[in-house]
């Protein structure tokens, strides 16, 4: 087990070593920072002094070496819009993010979950069309059409609820149902063919011979071993829910880190985007982590391998 | 000797699955869709009765089926520049469907190559692969899109090469998967024996055998590249206006959103419907050929 820790864990390091240099690339490709961060009407002078001063005259793996420095001590820089360290904006706006991104989650485990056992239970019945059909148009749905049409509908027509911004649970139905849904079809097609597998398999037709009735063998014997794959997918998804949260934040004016690079990109304020980037990647990597470690007390098969 | 065709799909196995295919009516459904959409992007010029980009004020924000001044039908109404927003939807599945095609075409390639060569020689190669694939899933994909898009400039090589290189991991995990278990089969070692170099074995031998799952991603990957496209789009970072594209569409239906429905809801719908044909025919795809393949 403690093999097992340490590999994962060197593993995990060496994503984000990983992550920090294409990151910091990005801002290489830029060109000369000096042109973008500097007055436009700045002297040659000025832009060779302040290259000087900056470092941008140094070797590529200097600049990269100082980067991974800075990174570390959550040092990307001062935003050149706000005048603030950028690392300090984005970590403002992680609860926001993080806020949604569960939210969402929330709504996919809930609906799907049980939509996919009712779908697999209930194999080929009206019940399981519908979800399955259901789920195929989640799949199909692009975020920002879902939202646009959820405010159409919600806001504009019956004035329920709010369109923008963050606040109270009214705040949170639409963005989080939006954000959600994508997650809801994958876990729901997930979970009914896990659950059709697992059906059909020996220890349940036993437990059924042994006299275990309907639902007890559906939640205790089938549900259990289905949900490994589906715990799985939630470390995943959770990537394409804090990804996806980048549209959604912005259709719904939802003040977190999506929405916070989205204006950085418009405004060339690389150093948030860098720390953005950075940031979300890297609670992306520590969830997985997380997600593989209780995985292997779920099923100690995986710690042999 | 030629080994090929005792080991992966021949003609005639292809004509069998493309029968049991044509029996899976969704499938054939999504397939029927997707050739309206095709057909309909290569065919704009002559299809559309309106100028997609020609702009016309006095017509502005009529609603479905209105006429206009000039006593022209709008089947889908006009938007907020008095352009017809049928022409336009038809004109949008042009950058679409480039992207699409284009960019799976590079991670296709790249993933295809990646999975032959790590699953083939496996060892350290193998491991620097996988790790390079843990890097790439850690990133938010559309934040690193747009992040790079952002500072290249938005342009379509730029988004097709940003999309088609960012996307291979899946590609590859699909083909390394099947060159290992193809690996040791019996007509790989009969290839081996008779003094076929690695190259060889695996451009004529493993490769048609892993063409299978692979087609089958690349199909289901055309519809996530179509999404990411308008996507881009609607952010401003796809393709410039004035070319239509569905995504800036609706970035220009959303202002309206209180006043003129129509402009965000039908491109959103062109979009749904593209995407869910091509998820229907990838869906009966995989069936078909490859029902184990879990994706």
């Amino acid at each position: 087990m403690k093999i097992f820790l340490a590999r994962r864990l060197a593993q995990s390091l060496l994503v984000l070593l990983g992550v920090s240099f294409i990151v910091f690339f990005i801002l290489y490709l830029t060109g000369d920072p000096a042109l973008v961060l500097l007055p436009p009407d700045s002297s040659e002078e000025d832009v060779q002094k302040f290259r000087q001063a900056m470092g941008f005259n140094d070797p590529f793996i200097v600049q990269y070496g100082r980067f991974l420095v800075g990174a570390l001590h959550g040092n990307f820089g001062q935003s050149v819009r706000h005048g603030e360290p950028a690392f300090n904006l984005v970590v403002e706006r992680m609860p926001a993010t993080f806020e949604l991104s569960g939210a969402a989650l929330l709504v996919a485990l809930c609906l799907a979950i049980p939509a996919g056992i009712v779908s697999a239970v209930r194999r080929n019945t009206v019940l399981d069309y519908i979800s399955t059909v259901v789920a195929l148009l989640g799949q199909s749905m692009p975020t920002f059409w879902l939202g646009i049409m959820l405010i159409l509908v919600f806001s504009v027509q019956f004035n329920l609820l709010p369109s923008s911004g963050r606040g109270n649970l009214e705040h949170l139905i639409l963005p989080a149902i939006t954000l959600g849904l994508f997650t809801t079809a994958r876990i729901t097609r997930l979970t009914r063919s896990g659950m059709l597998e697992v059906l059909s398999q020996d220890y349940i037709r036993t437990a059924r011979a042994k006299g275990v009735s309907g639902p007890p063998v559906v939640w205790k014997h089938a549900l259990k071993n289905a949900a490994i794959p589906i715990v799985t997918i939630v470390g995943i998804e959770l990537g394409t829910l804090l990804g996806g949260s980048v549209i959604t934040e912005t259709i719904f004016a939802w003040p977190g880190v999506g929405r916070l690079s989205v204006q950085a990109i418009y405004n060339r304020d690389y150093p948030v985007v860098q720390a953005a980037v950075f940031l979300l990647s890297s609670t992306f990597v520590l969830v997985n982590l997380v997600v593989d470690v209780l995985y292997t007390y779920l099923d100690p098969r995986i710690r042999l391998r | 000797m030629d080994l090929a065709g005792a080991s992966s799909p021949t003609r005639r196995e292809w004509i069998v699955f493309a029968r049991r295919l044509a029996r899976r009516r969704t499938a054939l459904f999504g397939l029927v869709v997707v050739m309206v959409v095709i057909v309909s992007a290569l065919g704009a010029p002559w299809l559309s009765a309106y100028d997609p980009v020609e702009q016309d004020i006095t017509n502005r924000l009529r609603p479905p089926g209105a006429l206009d001044a000039a006593g022209r039908a709008h089947l889908l109404g006009t938007d907020h520049l008095g352009r017809d927003i049928l022409v336009r939807m038809i004109f949008g599945a042009r950058p679409a469907l480039m992207v699409g095609f284009a960019a799976v075409a590079i991670s296709g390639v790249l993933g295809m190559g990646v999975g032959l060569i790590s699953g083939y020689f496996g060892g350290r190669i193998d491991d620097v692969f996988m790790r390079l694939a843990d890097i790439q899933l850690a990133f938010p994909f559309i934040l690193l899109a747009i992040a790079v898009i952002g500072v290249l400039g938005p342009s379509l090589p730029v988004i097709i090469v940003v999309i088609g290189v960012s996307s291979w991991v899946v590609y590859a995990r699909v083909v390394r998967g099947a060159v290992l278990s193809l690996r040791e089969r019996e007509f790989v070692q009969a290839a081996h024996a008779l003094g076929s170099r690695d190259g060889r074995v695996l451009v004529r031998h493993i490769l048609p055998n892993a063409f299978t799952p692979w087609l089958v991603v690349a199909t289901l990957d055309m519809a996530r590249v179509i999404v990411i496209e308008s996507a881009l789009s609607f952010l401003g970072l796809g393709v410039q206006p004035p070319t239509p594209t569905w995504g800036g569409m609706l970035a220009d239906g959303r202002v309206y959103i209180s006043t003129a429905w129509w402009l965000a809801t039908f491109p959103g719908l062109a979009i749904l419907v593209t995407v869910l044909g091509i998820n229907l025919f990838g869906d009966g795809l995989r069936d078909t050929l490859d029902p184990r393949l879990k994706l």
